[in-house]
């Protein structure tokens, strides 16, 4: 196996939103590489839909401190009021900044930046609706992350395309590289470097029915998992109201912000049922349950009585082409229904992570509950947990996260990099890669012990008992699926030996994490005996403010995690009930 | 149903040439094409390879030869295509390894044409503004997910590699008719080349072929009569 070194100041992994946002602001002060499994433009950034909220009152009234206040309730409380304020007040200037590099927002009549509703978005602290999503059509993510790319293009960042980071090396407690696959010829690289970011994304592949990917597999949180860094608030996973039925595909919530409503199989619009004053546009653990709620009722439609309608019948052929193109054209494509005459069949997807790896608010992660920093490790986006989403993200602020923290992470890694001295990485650095690589490519191939098996059993168990709904004896029998899994796993074996584009290989490690970030979802979520956000526990429906007000935080350990606490940071609102 | 699949393949460890595998899998006919290859490579040849990520038509990582014609993998359904499949990698750009090509030169002619907002004034504290009728003149072409589909389909290209081709032509196009840029003029000065927008004899195979549905061919015009006007 040839081994190649190089030598850099800063490393990003990912070229999202998050590691090209990153790679902006570290560029022009370092030697700085971007490393991504992919190539950037077909990141999962480009994927977001129906915007990226920012206080801009270009369509009314409005003030930042108002979205902060929307997050925190959106998130039952637990986000870190004092995150949630730099999220908020960051976003105004983040949004025209994207503006002036060249993204291509929609506009009103007067020329200024549109801007629409979106879910959990209000005025005055819950009056109405807000009007604070800015957007590109229906596809504000694709422009988000081209603009990104475009712009570190004119910088002449450097890229290693299709490389793949499986290991991160850390000696005393401080970070001195990590180390790549070369995807197209099957080389190792160690990359000799003082400052990493981990801006993987998600993990949406742990669940059968997702809007993810499949290239999020959760790379950047298991690489640090295995290396003792805990993970934070990993019991909650958010499912998406809107994916089309059994495929999961994303339709946005930008369909309900401008007017979409969602109907039972008697047509009954069921959210005035759930959340009388804003109905359709309450947040998405909401929504979700509610769909969820109406199909166990009996109310689901279709043959199996297990889907939902969202009908976008009224709202006319010329603001559906405008505003909706892209969703509807995924409903013709994939349904094969015209969405302008008939409501669109969907149920909740797996769709986003408020999870991850614990960082501050300066996207340094942190190596154990009590703040300890790591030196020269950053993360950001949604593989990474400020936490400005708590038990519950609000659409549109994931885009906001990825360029805020994003930009954090990369101005933290110049402060690093200019206080600190090139190290030196040992040649031995590769050994810990190579050997996994060795084993997979020298064990005999059994269909039994085949990755996509182990896998699918993986994603279906998880769909059927850590979704939704949970209770503990769900949450057992998932410890036990998982812990066969993992046995499974110890003996998985690959067909494909060769070195050129071995994807099989790939996938097979890519496992390992996925198996990691199910085991820390299950072990968190058992452990949380509370309902908040998108962590629903049957068997204790009700918020616990007096035991839970606080992150969890998920150590590796064999096959499950061991959980330490953090309480969370408040601010200025108060918990209360949250009523929409 | 049992779809039969003929899929060109290629190893470079092993092979000194491309040859075609037969496959049979059974599926459902509103699965995507690129199921079915999971399908294959997941349960009966863990030693097929292809790109993929979103499964949904907006990343671009899988466009291929689908009975002739260019599409991505996971925007086309087995009752769109019928049972009998003939799948190969995208024309023109070196085969790496069955169904993945080298995109390197592909890029390489993207980042040729400037594909990034030129302009010096500073900008103030609030955004840009831009008229709904000025974005909309560009609108089309901000859907480019860079997949090659169109490139790769283009006649031209096929026989000139040094073509900057469709996709980056696309990417220019998208900068040169947005109000807000000042880059035009050393833009169009590239595209004027001999292996820039004149070399596109309007086969409009690009177009067909643009999973996105961006009016390639139109957008190659407008460049040309820009050029011709700027001159």
């Amino acid at each position: 196996m040839k081994v190649i070194k190089h030598s850099f100041d800063g490393v990003i992994v990912g070229a999202g939103g998050a590691g090209l946002r990153a790679a902006i602001e570290a560029a022009p002060h370092m030697k700085l590489a971007v490393i991504t499994k992919l190539y950037p433009t077909r990141s999962h950034t480009g994927a977001a839909q129906g915007g990226m909220s920012a206080a801009l009152a270009n369509v009314e009234e409005d003030n930042w401190n108002w979205h902060a206040f929307d997050t925190v309730k959106g998130s039952d409380y637990l986000a870190d009021q004092p995150a949630v304020d730099i999220l908020c007040k960051e976003a105004i200037d983040a949004v025209i900044e994207l503006e002036h590099w060249g993204l291509p927002f929609s506009r009103l009549d007067n020329g200024k930046i549109a801007q629409r509703r979106f879910g959990g978005h209000t005025v005055k602290e819950g009056t109405s609706p807000a009007f604070r999503a800015c957007y590109a059509a229906d596809r504000t993510g694709h422009m988000i992350l081209q603009t990104l790319y475009q712009k570190c293009v004119s910088m002449g960042v450097t890229f290693f395309d299709e490389f793949q980071v499986l290991d991160i090396k850390i000696e005393d407690g401080i970070c001195q590289g990590v180390v790549a696959y070369e995807l197209a010829t099957g080389d190792i690289h160690i990359f000799e470097t003082r400052a990493v970011t981990f801006a993987t994304g998600g993990f949406g592949k742990i669940f059968k029915v997702s809007s993810n990917a499949h290239s999020l597999t959760g790379d950047g949180p298991g690489i640090l998992y295995q290396k003792g860094i805990p993970l934070e608030d990993m019991e909650f996973y958010q499912f998406h109201p809107t994916g089309i039925y059994r495929l999961g595909i994303l339709l946005s919530e930008a369909a309900r912000g401008e007017g979409g409503i969602l109907r039972n199989k008697d047509g009954e619009r069921f959210m005035e049922r759930y959340a009388p004053s804003i109905k359709d546009l309450a947040p998405r653990d909401m929504v979700s349950r509610a769909i969820a709620t109406e199909i166990s009722a009996g109310n689901g439609a279709g043959p199996d009585s297990d889907y939902v309608y969202l009908d976008l019948t009224h709202l006319g052929a010329e603001t559906i082409k405008k505003k909706l193109p892209d969703i509807t054209d995924f409903v013709r494509t994939y349904v094969k229904i015209e969405p302008i005459e008939e409501p669109i069949p969907v149920q909740p997807t797996a769709h986003y992570a408020m999870g991850g790896i614990p960082t501050d608010v300066n996207s340094r992660v942190l190596s154990d509950e009590k703040g300890t920093v790591l030196p020269g490790v950053y993360a950001a986006g949604e593989a990474a947990c400020v936490s400005v989403h708590g038990a519950n993200r609000l659409g549109t602020n994931s885009l906001l996260d990825i360029v805020v923290f994003g930009k954090r992470a990369g101005q933290s890694m110049v402060d690093y990099v200019t206080q600190t001295k090139p190290n030196q990485l040992s040649d031995n650095a590769s050994i810990d890669l190579a050997k996994k690589i060795t084993n997979l490519i020298e064990k005999e191939h059994t269909n039994e012990f085949s990755v996509a098996k182990i896998r699918k059993d993986l994603q279906d168990s998880m769909e059927e008992n850590a979704k939704i709904f949970r209770t503990k004896e769900t949450l057992e029998t998932q410890t036990e699926i998982l812990e066969e899994l993992r046995e499974r796993y110890e003996n998985v074996t690959i067909y494909d030996k060769g070195k050129v584009h071995n994807s099989e290989l790939v996938e097979a490690i890519e496992l390992d994490y996925l198996l990691d970030m199910s085991e820390a979802t299950v072990s968190s979520a058992l452990a949380r005996n509370e309902s908040r956000g998108a962590h629903s526990r049957q068997d204790y429906p009700d918020r616990d403010d007096t035991n839970f007000m606080k992150h969890s935080f998920a150590f590796k350990n064999e096959n499950s995690a061991n959980l330490k606490y953090r309480d969370v940071e408040l601010g200025k609102y108060e918990p209360m009930e949250r009523k929409y | 149903m049992d779809v039969s699949i003929k899929i060109l393949r290629y190893d470079p460890e092993s092979d000194r040439k491309g040859h075609w595998e037969n496959y049979i899998v059974d599926a459902e006919p509103e699965e995507r094409i690129l199921d079915l290859l999971h399908k294959i490579k997941w349960f009966e040849d863990g030693s097929l390879s292809f790109r993929k990520s979103c499964a949904h038509g907006v990343c671009g990582s899988d466009a291929m030869v689908i009975n002739g014609e260019n599409m991505l993998a996971c925007q086309v359904l087995v009752k769109e295509v019928g049972n009998s499949l003939k799948i190969e990698p995208i024309r023109g750009l070196p085969v790496v390894k069955d169904l993945i090509v080298d995109m390197e030169p592909f890029f390489d002619s993207y980042k040729k044409v400037m594909p990034y907002l030129i302009n010096e004034k500073e900008p103030g504290d609030r955004e840009r503004l831009q008229s709904p009728e000025d974005r909309d003149r560009f609108e089309d072409t901000t859907k480019c997910i860079l997949c090659a589909a169109c490139t790769t389909s283009c006649p031209v290209f096929w026989t000139a590699e040094s073509y900057v081709g469709p996709a980056a032509i696309v990417n220019a196009h998208r900068f040169v008719f947005d109000s807000r840029d000042e880059g035009s003029k050393q833009r169009l000065e590239i595209l004027k080349d001999v292996n820039g927008a004149f070399r596109c004899r309007t086969a409009f195979n690009c177009t067909s072929a643009c999973p996105r549905g961006i009016q390639v061919t139109k957008a190659i015009e407008d460049i040309k009569r820009e050029t011709l006007l700027n001159n």
